[in-house]
């Protein structure tokens, strides 16, 4: 089990990470989803050992990665972000090095190695030197790299960042295979990633931890809200929030005016329906409904507002 | 631990013969050396390898600079310094790996100037054995204190040229030290000569060799060696 605690991580004034805590369960693919910016990549480099927390800790299983940084990078395989490789290696010798740190003797590299192979599709390509592989390729050789010493713990960060469609739906595949048996870190900025590949997500703005729980969860979490844009000719706030207050739960969450049209938008659980109240009530007021329309929310729109909102409030 | 180490150096020595640089800078460094050896050696008509002795330290300041300057700095500007601190190999192996790597290839041009030595065992007489070992003793320690100054040098900056300009001044000023001394007030001049490389190899090239000299021979790779690896370990904390 990994358990990051109340990490906080600063580059000189600028605040990466603050303050977080999450837990990821064995055998648990954890999605990491966030902007560019956000503190992913930081998040992972601290329990990769390749920076250190400013304050707080991660844990893995009962070790700390202040002080136990080797026993826990021996668990880890990692990819990083922009996969950085030895471009003027062979293949073969790359994964062979990588293979001996990791402390894999002889007969079972060419096990692992036929293995690997196979499993990231990199035959033909063993002996060749890695600046002659396109980008697709080195993304395999990094994601061969990670997983040759089979570790219980896999880091991946942005692993589909710059492959063509087909190649991603393959990466996507391949590391929803490895999760059966692994626990998985898997960072991206792309929704739709982290849907096809994850059992949980983290959503993660400006160092914070926007939203935490299974994709299901995240939905009915905010699909139990329904939306509903009005706008009205004749109409004030004062008065409109008399018809909520009918209705214990409804929401005036934005409004606006302008040329004597109001904007607003309310939300409420789904159990409710305002929509008869506000009806007559703007009859009995003469106010003209110009709209009046529901909003089904999509986990894309969950993601924006959870991203949107964190960078306005902390513009602030 | 041990095999952390030769994992590690196996790899760099790979990289260093994998690339061109390492050919040429070897080709330029045993050009230089030979015809600087061989326009005066049969004119002067002396049996030993002073010149070899005076001239390859100088040659030295460039070529180990040139040799180094990729060590760190070019892990840290492709990014491959996150993968290889991630694998279970600590900053210290890593840096004093990459380290006794660059001395080899170092320990290799002077392999290759020992064609010098042979020469003179065919054609001189009278030949100073202790000298000319002790010779080569001082060049290979002096070798590898440059080497853990460009080891330095290439572990501050992301930029090789960079690195190469700054291991370049350190090594140029410490050889320079005792060339300078005339200009200096006389309660400095015996600190500087001190600090000098320059004194102490030339003592060794004698063959004399004096604990002062390897103490400070070996302080000085212990000293850049140790604050390479502290550099390293300050990416954690940026």
């Amino acid at each position: 089990m990994i358990e990051v605690r109340k990490l906080v991580k600063n580059y000189g004034d600028v605040k990466a990470v603050r303050d977080i805590s999450f837990k990821v369960q064995n055998g648990e693919i954890l999605g990491f989803l966030g902007p560019n910016g956000a503190g992913k990549t930081t998040t992972l480099k601290v329990i990769t050992g390749y920076l250190s927390p400013t304050s707080g800790n991660v844990f893995v299983d009962d070790m700390n990665v202040i002080e136990d940084s080797m026993e826990i990078r021996k668990m880890i395989g990692y990819l990083p972000e922009m996969n950085p490789l030895y471009h003027d290696m062979e293949v073969y010798d790359f994964l062979e090095f990588v293979a001996h740190a990791r402390e894999i003797d002889k007969s079972r590299f060419k096990s692992r190695l036929g293995e690997v192979i196979e499993l990231c599709g990199l035959k033909g390509v063993v002996h060749k030197n890695i600046n002659e592989l396109s980008k697709g390729y080195c993304q395999r050789v990094g994601l061969a790299q990670a997983i040759i010493h089979d570790p219980k713990i896999l880091i991946l960060d942005e692993p589909t960042s710059g492959l063509d469609p087909n190649q991603i739906v393959e990466i996507r595949g391949l590391i929803k295979n490895l999760g059966k048996a692994k626990t998985v870190i898997i960072s991206s900025h792309i929704l739709q990633e982290i849907q096809a590949t994850a059992d949980r997500m983290i959503i993660i703005n400006r160092g914070e931890i926007a939203a935490n729980g299974t994709i299901d969860e995240l939905m009915s979490d905010f699909k139990g809200k329904t939306r509903l844009k009005l706008e009205l000719k004749n109409a004030d706030t004062e008065s409109l929030k008399k018809v909520q207050s009918f209705n214990d739960g409804v929401l005036l969450s934005e409004y606006s005016e302008k040329d004597g049209v109001m904007t607003a938008v309310l939300e409420y659980p789904n159990s409710l329906d305002p929509r008869q109240d506000i009806f007559t009530h703007a009859v009995k007021n003469k106010w003209v409904i110009l709209e009046m329309s529901r909003h089904k929310t999509s986990l894309e729109d969950i993601f924006r507002n959870l991203t949107i909102e964190g960078e306005t409030t902390n513009a602030k | 631990m041990r095999n952390n180490f030769k994992i590690l150096y196996r790899k760099e020595v790979q990289s260093f013969f994998n690339s061109p640089v390492a050919y040429i800078t070897l080709v330029v460094f045993l050009l230089i050396n030979a015809w600087f050896f061989t326009s005066t050696f049969f004119l002067t008509n002396e049996s030993d390898l002073r010149t070899l002795f005076t001239v390859a330290p100088i040659v030295f300041i460039f070529f180990i600079p040139a040799i180094t300057m990729g060590l760190i700095a070019k892990e840290k500007n492709t990014g491959t310094l996150e993968f290889i601190t991630t694998l279970p190999f600590s900053d210290g192996e890593i840096v004093i790996a990459k380290f006794l790597a660059a001395l080899t290839l170092v320990a290799t041009a002077l392999l290759f100037t020992t064609v010098h030595f042979f020469t003179l065992l065919i054609v001189g007489n009278n030949i100073d054995m202790g000298a000319l070992i002790s010779g080569y003793l001082g060049l290979l320690l002096v070798g590898a204190a440059y080497t853990a100054i460009g080891t330095f040098a290439s572990s501050v900056t992301d930029n090789q040229i960079t690195a190469f300009i700054i291991s370049f001044s350190i090594i140029f000023v410490l050889f320079i030290l005792d060339k300078i001394l005339v200009f200096v007030p006389g309660f400095l001049s015996s600190f500087l000569q001190y600090l000098s490389i320059d004194y102490h190899l030339s003592n060794i090239s004698r063959g004399v060799i004096d604990s002062r000299n390897l103490v400070y021979l070996g302080s000085i790779i212990l000293f850049f060696l140790l604050m390479s690896i502290r550099i390293l370990e300050m990416r954690k904390w940026r």
